[in-house]
């Protein structure tokens, strides 16, 4: 897969959001096994040290659970994984209305503009 | 990781370490501490001493005060059977072929891995009786490499390892470096290509006209300065004029 890591944010945090956002789109399903922290980390040309950080995150976030003989699996508790899903989804809202308050659209006119940019 | 196996004594240990060549300076009173399992950069500009702390690690060298610990030892014939040092320039006889030089490093090295070796070697398109004369620039630097990275060791030091080479190469390398160094072993990459190298490496060490300015976690760096260390780097180094060379 394509990651890209933008300048001055730590490589760790971006990492984790773009597993995060691997495992709430559905590409790791729920209790899927996630690859091992070297192939992961070869394949975004990362040390292998701040890609196990990016997962650790993913474990205390709930989104995944380490298991002594089966590897890192999704978490299958979909609850968690929904959760985290309309957080992102709200926050990328807030996003669009701010940049759209921006150019002095109010968040109806927004709303509006979206509905028929869809169309 | 496996903390159960950490051995925890530093890999890499400088005390007030000093070097000077005549009336040059090239290192002035280091101290530095370097983990285990670790890739770290060793960044700083044209003369700033980064190959002279190479040199001194593996042994080339010898302090002109202070001291300088590898897994506990002085270097010597311990600190150099557990180090696999990449210099700056070849030096390699150039009528011999790839094979030999596989030969050679089986001979002098017992942690050397043939087998790793040939294969990194024909995933870099070198072929055995392929000669280091006829070999471009970056070819030679890519065989060095992959005779460097198939030892089994705890201390790489790679000095420069990408500097010779196009960018489609440089990231060959280092992943080269990535998939190859072994877990308990420590790489130290030095270079001036910062943005290069900087989402493979877990430390950063600074290093300007022979003092360590700055140690730290890259990762953490990024975080609180807000720029990558390519942009730190080039804040702290801004050109300016050297001192000396009055004419």
């Amino acid at each position: 897969m394509d990651w890209n890591l933008d300048d001055g944010r730590p490589i760790w945090t971006q990492l984790a959001e773009q597993l995060t956002r691997l495992i709430v789109s559905g590409e790791y399903p729920p209790g899927s096994r996630l690859p091992a922290v070297r192939e992961l980390a070869e394949d975004a040309g990362v040390n292998p040290n701040t890609m196990q950080r990016a997962l650790a995150q993913l474990e205390a976030d709930g989104l995944a659970a380490s298991n002594r003989t089966a590897g890192r699996m999704v978490t299958e508790d979909r609850v968690v994984i929904d959760t985290r899903r309309r957080d992102l989804a709200k926050k990328h809202i807030a996003e669009y209305l701010t940049a759209m308050a921006q150019l002095g659209y109010s968040a109806a006119e927004a709303a509006e503009l979206l509905r028929e940019g869809e169309k | 990781m496996n903390e159960l196996a950490v051995n925890h004594t530093p890999l890499i240990r400088c005390c007030d370490l000093s070097k000077s060549f005549g009336a040059k300076q090239a290192l002035d009173r280091v101290e530095l501490e370097i983990g285990r399992g670790r890739i770290v950069g060793l960044l700083g500009p044209n003369g700033s001493g980064k190959t002279t702390l190479i040199k001194l690690m593996c042994g080339l060298l010898q302090p002109s005060a202070g001291f300088l610990m590898i897994d506990g030892h002085e270097p010597g014939v311990y600190t150099k059977s557990v180090t696999s040092y990449l210099p700056d320039r070849m030096y390699f006889a150039d009528w011999m072929c790839s094979r030999d030089l596989v030969d050679l490093f089986a001979d002098f090295y017992r942690d050397f891995d043939r087998k790793k070796a040939t294969e990194m070697c024909s995933t870099l398109g070198i072929g055995p009786r392929d000669r280091i004369k006829s070999m471009s620039k970056g070819t030679k630097e890519k065989l060095q490499l992959a005779l460097a990275m198939s030892r089994a060791a705890q201390l790489y030091l790679l000095d420069e390892p990408i500097a010779g080479v196009d960018p489609a190469a440089r990231d060959f390398i280092l992943s080269t470096i990535l998939t190859n160094y072994n877990e308990n072993g420590t790489v130290l990459i030095s270079t001036h290509l910062i943005s290069d190298v900087e989402r493979t490496l877990d430390e950063a060490v600074f290093l300007k006209q022979g003092h360590v300015v700055r140690h730290e976690a890259v990762d953490e760096l990024r975080e609180r300065e807000g720029k990558s260390v390519d942009a730190l780097f080039r804040e702290i180094f801004r050109a300016q004029p050297m001192e000396g060379g009055e004419w």
